[in-house]
């Protein structure tokens, strides 16, 4: 079985062939990085326009790349939501009418179940059931994971997303956009102590997280009469010191209430190299394993789309065949059921 | 010849199957649900005429101007629908199909495009078949102009919405508006009839929504420029 995996909920154009039998075919992204740089951000508008500009072409490249026709294609999945409504619908309103074109099942699938599952496309896979720590721009959030589609909020932030707070904070230090890798690289720079920064919520007894305070200490630390902009790399190690604390005490406070020992990281953040360093060395001490997907499938991408799509395909989901072109920007991943379940 | 064609460029939705020179059209009704009424409607409709998408001449859509949600999910379904079934694209522009509503042979078309301002664009009547003078434009409504010669029949529903804002010289000359009038997909399927023959049609990773409003955010420079934050 072969599915077509389309991406379109944010800023980035993903497009993906999987196999079921032979693993990804091939894959290929979109960014509109340089697109919105000069706004300073994601401009839905032009994040919509920019996917519809991009998707039928780039569906045509994959194929090509893949060695695969489109009557090769037994099922089509795409990002439903969460993400941008204008964006989301591009790729809906494509994935529907060529579903329906082709005479193959369309499956809507959710964009974090996608991230979820996108370190089992890698070459050394992690086996459920496991603990999953969901970093991006838009999310922070831990989920227990027992099996596709079986998934319990742990905890999430109660605010602005990791992501989001790293991208804030670059801003603010005179950062381009996005920021956040700049404000990574930047800190490699920087030596950490300088700066008091808080670790908000770190002792707050559940597995909630909680950013836009750290982001204001930022804003103050930068606003006041000592500021000095020779400063920004100690700032930024500074910052991401205090963000990878709470990440990884998070984390590491699922894997012992569960009494799992398996650790999932997706998600733009988790390509972060200190949140990489810091887990890793803290999992080992306890026997605990960490699985990071493939480095190019950390952002969003079409390959972990098709592939969700084929693995609920696979347990037996049986799509729809309504044709309906509907999205959910907002979609709590908990609401999702296992494939076949009621 | 048969064409498929879908305009949900505004509130008033609606899909046609042109066969030979007949067309069948089916409107969507509620604004909210377009985008789920859609395919299926086509579906349907296909059906009922016994028509397979692999059998049809073109996929035809209103681009717009118009909402731009709309005019995204028209395009995205006729790429769709095009690329599954090896068919070429007729993208119309919405104004056109909305002249052929027309009463006369010179038809000034204005449509509502929100936010203080009107698209427009000044068809002549050729063969029976509108054809736009210029490009449409997107202005506030006191600039909407005429072309210099005759008497001209408005439609669209601008005329409603922005009545008190067109310049007097302008209402002078155009007579009475059909100011109800919506682009129906029945006409789109008319207008790509001439695509078809003329060998025009394009790919679907070519066809794109004609959003003539191009302007829609500020860049950070902008925004400083204006004193506004970065």
């Amino acid at each position: 079985m072969r599915v077509l995996g389309i991406e379109s909920s944010c800023d980035e154009t993903g497009v993906a062939v999987f196999d079921v039998e032979a693993g990804l075919l091939g894959h290929c992204v979109h960014s509109q990085i340089d697109l919105h740089a000069t706004y300073g951000g994601v401009v839905p508008e032009l994040a919509s326009r920019d996917h519809i500009r991009r998707l039928p072409a780039l569906v045509r490249q994959v194929l090509a790349e893949s060695g695969c026709s489109l009557a090769q294609i037994d099922a089509i999945a795409y990002t439903a939501g969460p993400g941008l409504a204008g964006a989301l619908l591009v790729g809906a309103s494509y994935a529907e009418a060529l579903g329906m074109s082709l005479g193959v099942p369309v499956l809507p699938v959710h964009h974090l179940e996608g991230h979820l599952l996108s370190p089992l496309l890698s070459a050394d896979p992690p086996e459920f059931p496991f603990v999953a720590l969901l970093v991006s721009g838009g999310h922070t959030q831990l989920m227990q994971v027992t099996g596709v589609g079986e998934y319990v909020l742990l905890g999430e932030s109660l605010d602005d997303a990791a992501g989001e707070a790293f991208d804030k904070t670059a801003k603010l230090i005179g950062l381009g956009y996005p920021g956040g890798p700049q404000l990574a690289r930047l800190a490699e720079r920087g030596h950490p102590g300088r700066f008091r920064l808080p670790r908000p919520m770190l002792k707050s007894g559940d597995l909630d997280f909680s950013f836009s305070g750290l982001k204001t200490a930022v804003l103050n630390v930068v606003s006041g009469p000592e500021w000095k902009p020779e400063d920004a790399a100690d700032l930024a190690a500074d910052f991401q010191d205090a963000a990878v604390d709470v990440l990884c005490a998070k984390a590491l406070k699922a894997l012992e209430l569960t009494g799992l020992s398996r650790l999932v990281v997706a998600g733009g953040v988790g390509a972060n190299r200190q949140l990489r360093q810091r887990l890793d060395v803290a999992t080992r001490r306890k026997g605990w394993r960490v699985y990071y997907p493939e480095p190019e499938l950390c952002t969003d991408n079409g390959a972990m789309i098709a592939f969700a799509g084929a693995r609920r395909l696979a347990a037996g989901e049986v799509p729809g065949m309504a044709c309906a072109v509907k999205v959910h920007p907002r979609w709590p991943l908990a609401a999702l059921r296992a494939p076949g379940a009621a | 010849m048969k064409i498929l064609s879908i305009e949900t460029s505004c509130e008033h939705a609606s899909v046609a199957l042109l066969l030979d020179g007949e067309t069948v059209e089916r409107t969507l009704e509620g604004h909210s649900n377009h985008s789920e009424r859609l395919l299926p409607t086509l579906k349907t409709l296909l059906a009922e005429a016994g028509v397979a998408l692999g059998s049809l001449d073109a996929v035809a859509f209103g681009a717009g101007p118009g909402a731009f949600t709309g005019l995204r999910l028209a395009c995205g379904v006729a790429q769709g629908l095009a690329m599954g079934a090896d068919l070429g694209v007729a993208p119309i522009c919405s104004l056109e199909a909305l002249a052929l509503q027309g009463r006369g042979d010179s038809i000034y078309v204005a449509t509502d495009a929100r936010m203080g301002e009107v698209y427009s664009a000044a068809c002549r009547l050729s063969h029976g078949l509108p054809v736009m003078l210029a490009p449409p434009t997107c202005c506030p409504p006191e600039m909407l102009a005429l072309p210099a010669e005759g008497r001209w029949t408005g439609i669209g529903s601008a005329f409603a919405v922005y009545g008190d804002r067109i310049p007097q010289e302008v209402l002078d000359r155009l007579g009475p508006q059909q100011q109800d009038a919506v682009p129906r997909a029945a006409d789109v399927a008319r207008l790509a009839v001439r695509l078809v023959e003329g060998g025009a049609l394009v790919a679907a990773e070519v066809a794109a929504p004609l959003y003539v409003r191009d302007k829609v955010a500020l860049t950070t420079a902008e925004r400083l420029a204006r004193g506004g934050r970065a």
